[in-house]
């Protein structure tokens, strides 16, 4: 990916993933804003998934963590921005992360991938030691 | 402030004659309109702008783009909205907003005030225009969009063949969108009208990319999943080289050369024979 | 503190409708739950009703397997039934084709397919 993917810069709301129920929070947080961007009920749908996979990862790899998300736009395009960040044990070997069936817990491993095809824009930061960031867009058709 | 000074001489200025200038104004631009306007709305629409345009002056000084001026956005933004759908070119919107130019013409007498006072709505004038020029062409934008996904909606019609049996006929080049929008399209009708059987004919489509292969094979699998059956009829010999050669496992998905096949196969599978059937239609004619 | 799912029974299948979206725990409490009632009950077939789901994850998807898979070696067949395209779409999509699961369009088909044992009619995903 050559250009950072877009992330909320305007009013945003942050969520904290400590447990289960916060993960049924962010599923919803996330779905209020899709429909508020007016996102297919397909993408929307896709885009909820996707959060729920990470958030997931959030509260499960990385020992917790937060959930950033607000509406964004580029060029008249409208779409929406979600920011999960913990402060983990990173992900030493982000290639074999980001593969189809590669599991660290006790998952299924299509977190990561899954939620990278999911998504319109996918991008992750992770240093072994420091923590992980996952950012992700999904734009209106 | 110079410029606030200059917005007061402007407003008095177009007080002064007010009912004479509007009435020059509209001329001028129902002349630009050739009569594909009624009189009597230009009259409105125009006679609206003029005040909200004094107002704005008054209010809000020579920032058009400030509070004071929103109402001025607003009527011109619905003009420039109605004539666009309309079918006025964006030449004979924008004219209406430059004509306002011609209104204060300076001449010899002119003070230095006035004249201060011609160029600031000069420039005000300006902005507006093309304000209105950019807001016709969103609209333009807006109606173009509407109208491919009208298109869409058209292109791929669902229909049911028989009871349990839905049909999508694809004519035409497929691409990724389009193949989603009937990917959709056909797996809601299957829950809306309770069909267990899905057909999805490709005899009218030339090619098909990698993309939209899997586009199908993404909805057979999903139709699985819901419950339903899926069968690919009216493959190209083409499009079935395309898909060995690019790889793409068709796998255990149900394919039939035409759709009469396909409609065969369905029917067998929802436990009506094909020869019942027929002699349904022959009893029904 | 995670709520449980009502597990009803009518005749010899037992039916769970999923109305709510679910935290980790009750899901796993369900897979539990349902396992414990196959044995308690000598139930021959499971329906799983998923129309009110607006999504289904990988944690979910996970489940909804691993159930059909401990019901059979439990003798009873599970039928998944209601699932909306938007989520089938997205599963297919998230990689999950949910292999080895039979389902149907609705309760009344999924039923009906119980009834008549390796009946034709809707598929095996």
């Amino acid at each position: 990916m050559i250009t950072a993917p877009a992330v909320p810069e305007g009013e945003q709301q942050t969520l904290p993933i400590a447990s289960n129920d916060d993960v049924v929070r962010a599923r919803q947080l996330v779905r209020t804003l899709a429909q508020q961007c007016k996102l297919s009920l397909v993408d929307q749908t896709k885009l909820v998934t996707a959060a729920s996979e990470l958030a997931r990862n959030t509260l499960v790899h990385g020992n917790g963590g937060t959930m950033r998300v607000g509406l964004v736009d580029k060029g008249g395009r409208r779409g929406v921005s979600a920011v999960f960040q913990d402060t983990g044990p990173g992900i030493p070997d982000l290639e074999l992360a980001l593969t189809d069936g590669w599991t660290s817990g006790g998952g299924m491993g299509l977190g990561l991938s899954g939620a990278r095809r999911l998504t319109d824009e996918f991008a992750i930061d992770t240093e072994v030691g420091r923590g992980t960031v996952v950012t992700v867009v999904k734009w209106t058709r | 402030m110079a410029e606030r000074q200059e917005s007061e001489r402007l407003v008095k200025l177009l007080s002064q004659q007010g009912d004479v200038l509007v009435g020059r104004w509209i001329e001028g631009v129902s002349h630009t309109l050739r009569g594909r306007l009624s009189v009597l709305e230009l009259d409105r629409e125009l006679r609206e702008l003029y005040s909200a345009l004094v107002e704005g002056l008054r209010a809000g000084g020579p920032d058009w783009r400030g509070e004071g001026w929103s109402e001025v956005r607003a009527l011109l933004t619905e003009l420039s909205r109605n004539r666009a759908r309309q079918g006025f070119s964006p030449t004979e919107t924008a004219t209406a907003v430059f004509a306002l130019k011609e209104l204060l013409v300076p001449d010899t007498d002119t003070s230095q005030q006035d004249f201060a006072a011609y160029l600031e709505l000069n420039r005000l004038v300006d902005a507006l225009g093309l304000f209105t020029v950019e807001t016709y062409s969103k609209t333009r934008e807006e109606i173009i969009g509407a109208q491919a996904e009208q298109l869409l909606e058209l292109s791929t019609p669902v229909v049911k063949l028989w009871d349990g049996v839905v049909a999508v006929p694809l004519v035409g080049t497929l691409d990724s969108a389009r193949t989603q929008v009937v990917m959709e399209k056909l797996l809601q009708t299957l829950v809306d009208t309770g069909s267990e059987q899905a057909i999805i004919d490709i005899t009218g489509v030339p090619a098909v990319d990698t993309e939209v292969a899997q586009h199908l094979l993404k909805t057979v699998v999903a139709a699985r999943l819901m419950g339903a059956e899926c069968t690919i009829s009216g493959i190209r010999p083409q499009i079935a080289q395309t898909i060995v050669a690019l790889g793409i496992q068709f796998g255990d998905i149900v394919t039939k050369a035409t759709l009469a096949d396909a409609l065969k196969h369905a029917l067998r599978r929802i436990g009506t024979s094909p020869e019942a059937a027929a002699a349904t239609v022959r009893g029904a004619r | 503190m995670s709520e449980r799912i009502p597990v009803l029974r009518i005749g010899d299948v037992l039916l769970v409708s999923i109305q709510t979206d679910l935290e980790d725990q009750s899901v796993l409490d369900l897979q539990e739950d349902l396992a414990e009632r196959i044995v308690e009950t000598g139930a021959q077939g499971v329906v799983i009703d998923i129309t009110a789901l607006e999504i289904v994850d990988s944690f979910v998807g996970r489940m909804l397997a691993t159930t059909a898979a401990i019901s059979r070696i439990l003798d009873a067949e599970t039928v998944l039934v209601g699932m909306r395209p938007a989520v089938a779409i997205t599963l297919v999509e998230l990689g999950l084709s949910l292999g080895g699961v039979r389902t149907a369009l609705s309760l009344e088909r999924g039923l009906a397919m119980l009834g008549r044992a390796g009946g034709v009619g809707a598929g095996r995903a």
